[in-house]
């Protein structure tokens, strides 16, 4: 007899309604926001397809989505080629940040933590400046469009491998991961900076373009790789998804259920910087979406990381999206670049949500 | 039934040595044993090392087979071991707190079954109003019952509880002390339990181990292993037991005993 079959033959409880109706309940609602938060991401996208300077309504782009072929010649272009892959490679990137703050956030135990906190976008930066500033493609013999994005990634995937070589080293405690990350951000910075001091005029201005962050430079294939990282991430993810519930009980009482806490750690930065490097290969430094989008999952959906690491997901993919569509906004004809509208009109919208949330009684 | 046996166990950190040559014999057959000591005596690593988590020279034996060669999954299983400190203030759902430690070590479980789990640890422990309220918003006290339902609900047959009534009032330290008692009955189990409390423990455990400086300075029956002069070696304090008019010892403590660490740390 199992124990779980000795559990069933036990006296019941005390009140008649089981608990798990309660909880099936409180579950539903917690799905029916995460369909909800889904279908603010569609609509977004609409909308974003919708914005630009030839005037589509919603209903030019939804018929347009669902049968291309009725479309001219000029708004197919516009819908398929231009507008669809900036409004879709700004939902993957947003979803990548989110995920990978979200699982940053659980391992490390911080909630300040994200993708640059540990100085993985820095490190992305320090490539990329690498690339551009000594044009690495000839020597490397690589396509000249992904070698900026390739010296990104290779300088993301570098930096979580040194902090996870160092920790260990020194015994992977969250305070060291975090303390060798700190560090390393500064110490990238100040590189970062030597090169652009060393940099001619037109190479300083990539990187500072760079830096800015945008999904401007969308393609399919992009977005193709992206999204496909993300889907690979995500099954890896929800494979784990109760051990890393479990560790926002604490860790040492995830160490008594059996959960291998520092291997699970060692996983999921790795996973991490998988998926800020390749987001942010393409696209630059977006540096405010992997930390408040898993803020707003926790007070949407709490730390249920069946809900918790979709719903972070998805808050990320509706920042990014809701600031590309505010790029181009802002200023009629000028495409601001996403990385500077995200803490523009994002923070002010977080500290808000934060402050609501602070001012409802328990 | 369950048989724990601890012998010679020693472990240090670095240069320091933490426990020397502790040794408990064979706990079995329902057996509840507190383990006292002063601060620093070695209580919670002497639990983290049967809990598996830490290593150690000497042998640690649970059914015939050592806790450092079982796989971490079945020691898991087996061993309940609650820390000595509180689950973290998150915004953890105290009823989905309880379903992730059950998950965590039992991925077999259907859904149903770790409902109907967490249903019975819920009524046990009598915290079925606590079950959706977030840890944030529970007092010390309320998380550290919801961390004793993460441990029991696997229904372990090892408990080892790291001061478990700390933040408890006495009701709920009776509580406690109940719901152990059921479940090592229920389950032919054991259980340790590290406590600060002599009288508490006196009154609720089948022996005592009484622990300073990492040895063990006393081990057997309440009335046997706690003396005058066991105090006054392990607390440093000027105390004697005697019985109260059901027959239970209790243990009074008239003033601290010479200078020193030992004396200054007590309190």
């Amino acid at each position: 007899m199992t124990s779980a079959t000795q559990h069933r033959m036990l006296p019941p409880g005390k009140s008649d309604v089981p608990l798990a109706i309660g909880y099936r309940r409180f579950v539903h609602r917690r799905f029916i926001w995460l369909v909800a938060l889904a279908v603010a991401v569609a609509v977004s996208i609409i909308v974003n397809v919708m914005t630009g300077p030839a005037g589509l309504s919603f209903s030019d782009v939804v018929q347009g989505l669902l049968r291309p072929s009725v479309l001219t010649p000029a708004e197919h272009v516009i819908i398929w080629d231009i507008r669809l892959p900036y409004a879709v490679m700004a939902l993957v990137v947003g979803a990548c940040l989110g995920l990978a703050g979200a699982e940053m956030q659980t391992v490390l135990n911080n909630p300040l933590a994200s993708p640059s906190t540990l100085g993985v976008m820095y490190a992305a930066t320090l490539g990329a400046s690498l690339a551009i500033v000594f044009d690495l493609s000839v020597p490397l013999s690589l396509p000249e469009n992904y070698i900026v994005p390739i010296c990104a990634f290779i300088g993301a995937v570098a930096s979580i491998g040194l902090i996870q070589i160092l920790s260990r080293f020194y015994g992977a405690t969250v305070d060291t991961v975090v303390l060798f990350g700190i560090a390393l951000v500064f110490a990238l910075q100040a590189l970062v900076s030597l090169i652009q001091f060393v940099a001619d005029s037109d190479s300083l201005q990539q990187i500072v373009f760079w830096t800015m962050g945008s999904v401007a430079r969308a393609t399919w294939e992009k977005i193709a790789l992206i999204g496909g990282t993300l889907g690979v991430c995500l099954v890896f993810s929800l494979r784990q998804i109760w051990m890393m519930t479990a560790l926002r009980g604490g860790e040492n009482y995830a160490a008594s259920f059996g959960v291998p806490v520092k291997r699970l750690r060692l996983v999921v930065l790795l996973r991490v910087s998988v998926l800020t490097a390749v987001a942010v290969a393409f696209t630059g430094v977006i540096g405010f979406v992997g930390l408040v989008g898993p803020h707003i999952a926790r007070l949407a959906f709490g730390e249920d990381h069946r809900f918790y690491l979709p719903g972070s997901a998805l808050a990320g993919a509706f920042i990014l999206s809701g600031a590309s569509i505010a790029s181009k906004l802002l200023v009629p004809g000028i495409l601001i670049p996403d990385g500077i509208v995200t803490a523009l009109i994002g923070i002010p919208l977080f500290l808000a949500l934060l402050l609501s949330q602070r001012r409802r009684p328990h | 039934m369950t048989t724990l046996c601890v012998s010679d166990v020693s472990l240090g950190y670095g240069h320091r040595s933490v426990l020397s040559g502790v040794s408990l014999g064979d706990i079995s057959d329902g057996a509840v044993i507190g383990v006292l000591g002063p601060n620093g005596a070695g209580k919670s690593t002497l639990l983290r090392a049967i809990a598996g988590l830490g290593s150690y020279t000497g042998g640690i034996v649970l059914d015939g087979r050592p806790v450092s060669q079982m796989s971490v999954a079945r020691r898991a299983r087996q061993v309940g071991y609650l820390p000595q400190d509180l689950p973290q203030a998150t915004s953890l759902v105290a009823y989905e707190a309880v379903v992730s430690a059950c998950r965590a070590v039992r991925p077999d479980y259907s859904m149903q079954d770790v409902n109907a789990a967490v249903e019975q640890v819920f009524d046990s422990l009598d915290i079925r109003d606590l079950a959706f309220r977030t840890l944030n918003q529970l007092s010390g006290g309320q998380r550290q019952l919801v961390g004793l339902a993460q441990v029991i609900v696997k229904r372990p047959t090892v408990l080892l509880l790291d001061e478990p009534t700390s933040s408890l009032d006495l009701r709920w330290q009776l509580g406690v002390f109940k719901t152990v008692r059921r479940i090592v009955g229920e389950l032919s189990g054991v259980a340790l339990i590290a406590l600060h409390d002599i009288n508490l423990a006196m009154r609720h455990c089948d022996g005592i181990a009484l622990l300073s400086d990492g040895r063990l300075q006393a081990h057997g029956p309440p009335s046997k292993a706690m003396t005058g002069e066991t105090l006054r070696q392990a607390y440093g304090i000027d105390g004697r037991i005697e019985l109260c008019s059901q027959g239970v010892p209790i243990a009074i403590a008239d003033g601290v005993v010479g200078t020193g660490r030992r004396a200054a740390t007590e309190p």
